[in-house]
């Protein structure tokens, strides 16, 4: 099984996951300070801010990227509901 | 308005030259969006902004205020002179009338924030012209022709929409719900209508308190205005003295209670309550546990010894936040959650927290308090302690340890953890 690793920096927690999983599958399970509202990647409510690792990320798609804008997003920011892993090392914190 | 200075029906009042109130009042409401009180009832306040080449109108009223908006609006301009319609802020109390005004001018551009974009398609769901619509920020000006309607960011105050509009030549700042407050009076200004402290102050304990860090970020963008008029969405028009008003929220905002802890010093709080000691004693070690380290100032709390107002002052000042239940019919109980559903007046986005509890059946309380935590955005970086009836001295270690892990987070000292979601035994490991 490919996998991947986040590591959550705001309470210092590493999950290593299967590679294509999504940053809000993981997040509540070990109590991380990412939040959540629609889950959907529409509210913005998710924004995070990746440390590190951005491009073992998939790339944002139309929606993500619209409601990023919509939510004065930086360049650093994505969607914890929407932002799937693919491999390698992700670190993220909220924001 | 008449010689006694009450709004008559039907009539605009004038705020500024070519500038006209033209809400509506609703002196019989007595509870506001579930959460408030009102002794007076409430005012919509909507305005118009005449220039040399056409009108603006600054929000609108809830649904059934619209003919008295409309009645008002129609004396000061004609439907075909109204250039731009701005929305402050979409609750429904100030876009009640928006669909209809947008029919009646259908020249005119919508001008809102960006994350009020959303809104207003949720708002306005059969026929938006989405042409008509056009987000701003603060460089978009917009030239009423003699009056330039500029815009300040201000996100949560109260909602993630809303902004305040600032005429420059005139010093008008149209704040929204910012600097507003519910108290009908048919005098409308600040200087005729009764004292109206206690309600401006209720309104913000109840409705920006909550976004404290954001009314801060907004003062510093509102502070350097010279203005000369505060007109907000609801209650008395802000002409006599207006800075005041604007100082009064930095003390508003400002901590209720003076941090005793040093600068360098965390906070973390135990709540708890107990049925026959066995909780307590789980405090108590959660308490032992955490005190042992350095820089963490540790205060534990009977939830049945006080109440949820004091408490909550107490909570939004501290840094981490542990609560103790016993299970009582598969439940957290009463005491329990009537603080945890206080904690919306406050922000605790962020802070660290935990749970523990002793049980006799089932144990599902600490579960339960935990999902409150997250739910309210907390970090939850510990799995709570349950205990079945009286704690060994084993189980008592555990509390104390997690108290100490709380604590470290609080102090940034908290070892590193690994977590195989991969592995068969993840979930529950």
């Amino acid at each position: 099984m490919p996998k991947a690793q986040v590591t959550f920096e705001d309470i210092g927690v590493t999950v290593t996951v299967p590679a294509g999983t999504r940053l809000i599958e993981v997040s509540e399970q070990i109590g991380a300070g990412l939040t959540y509202g629609c889950r959907e990647g529409e509210c913005g409510t998710c924004m995070m801010k990746i440390v590190s690792g951005a491009e073992n990320l998939a790339n944002p798609s139309v929606l993500e990227d619209k409601v990023l804008k919509e939510n004065y997003a930086g360049v650093k920011n994505r969607l914890a509901c929407q932002a799937q892993v693919l491999g390698g090392v992700v670190v993220v914190r909220p924001g | 308005m008449s010689r006694t200075g009450a709004v008559r029906p039907g009539e605009p009042v004038a705020i500024a030259p070519d500038v006209h109130w033209v809400g509506a009042l609703d002196p019989d409401l007595r509870q506001f969006d579930i959460i408030l009180r009102t002794a007076n009832g409430t005012s919509y306040n909507a305005y118009a902004v005449r220039g040399s080449d056409g009108v603006a109108v600054i929000d609108t009223v809830k649904a059934e205020f619209a003919d008295a908006f409309f009645a008002r609006l129609w004396s000061v301009c004609r439907p075909d002179e109204i250039r731009a319609i701005v929305l402050n802020h979409l609750e429904p109390d100030h876009t009640g009338a928006l669909p209809q005004l947008l029919a009646a001018a259908p020249q005119a551009t919508v001008y809102l924030s960006y994350p009020a974009l959303k809104m207003l398609k949720g708002l306005v769901k059969d026929g938006l012209d989405e042409t008509r619509i056009v987000p701003v920020d603060e460089d978009t000006r917009i030239d009423l022709g003699g009056r330039t309607l500029r815009f300040i960011h201000t996100p949560y105050l109260h909602w993630p929409d809303t902004q305040c509009t600032w005429v420059e030549e005139e010093g008008l700042l149209f704040s929204g719900d910012v600097f507003g407050c519910h108290f009908c009076d048919t005098r409308l200004f600040n200087d005729r209508v009764g004292d109206f402290r206690f309600s401006f102050d209720y309104y913000y304990q109840h409705i920006m308190r909550p976004f404290r860090e954001h009314v801060l970020t907004a003062l510093d963008l509102i502070e350097p205005l010279a203005i000369r008029l505060i007109a907000p969405a609801h209650g008395p028009i802000l002409r006599d003295a207006p800075a005041s008003y604007v100082r009064r929220y930095r003390q508003l905002a400002a901590p209720l209670l003076a941090n005793e802890a040093g600068e360098r010093e965390k906070t973390l709080l135990v709540f708890y309550i107990s049925a026959y000691g066995n909780t307590a004693r789980m405090a108590e070690a959660v308490r032992d546990g955490a005190e042992g380290v350095e820089g963490v100032r540790v205060s534990l709390y009977d939830i049945a010894g006080g109440d949820p107002g004091p408490f909550v002052d107490l909570i939004e000042e501290a840094d981490g936040l542990v609560f103790g239940s016993p299970t009582i019919n598969g439940d957290a109980v009463k005491p329990v959650w009537d603080l945890l559903s206080s904690l919306t007046l406050v922000k605790v986005k962020g802070k660290f927290g935990a749970a523990f509890g002793s049980y006799g059946w089932s144990g599902e309380a600490v579960n339960m308090v935990e999902d409150r935590l997250r739910g309210l955005k907390m970090r939850v970086p510990r799995p709570g302690v349950k205990v079945k009836l009286i704690p060994t001295e084993e189980e008592l270690a555990s509390c104390a340890a997690l108290g100490r892990e709380l604590a470290e987070h609080l102090v940034g000292r908290a070892a590193p953890r690994y977590v195989d979601f991969t592995a068969p035994s993840a979930l529950t490991a």
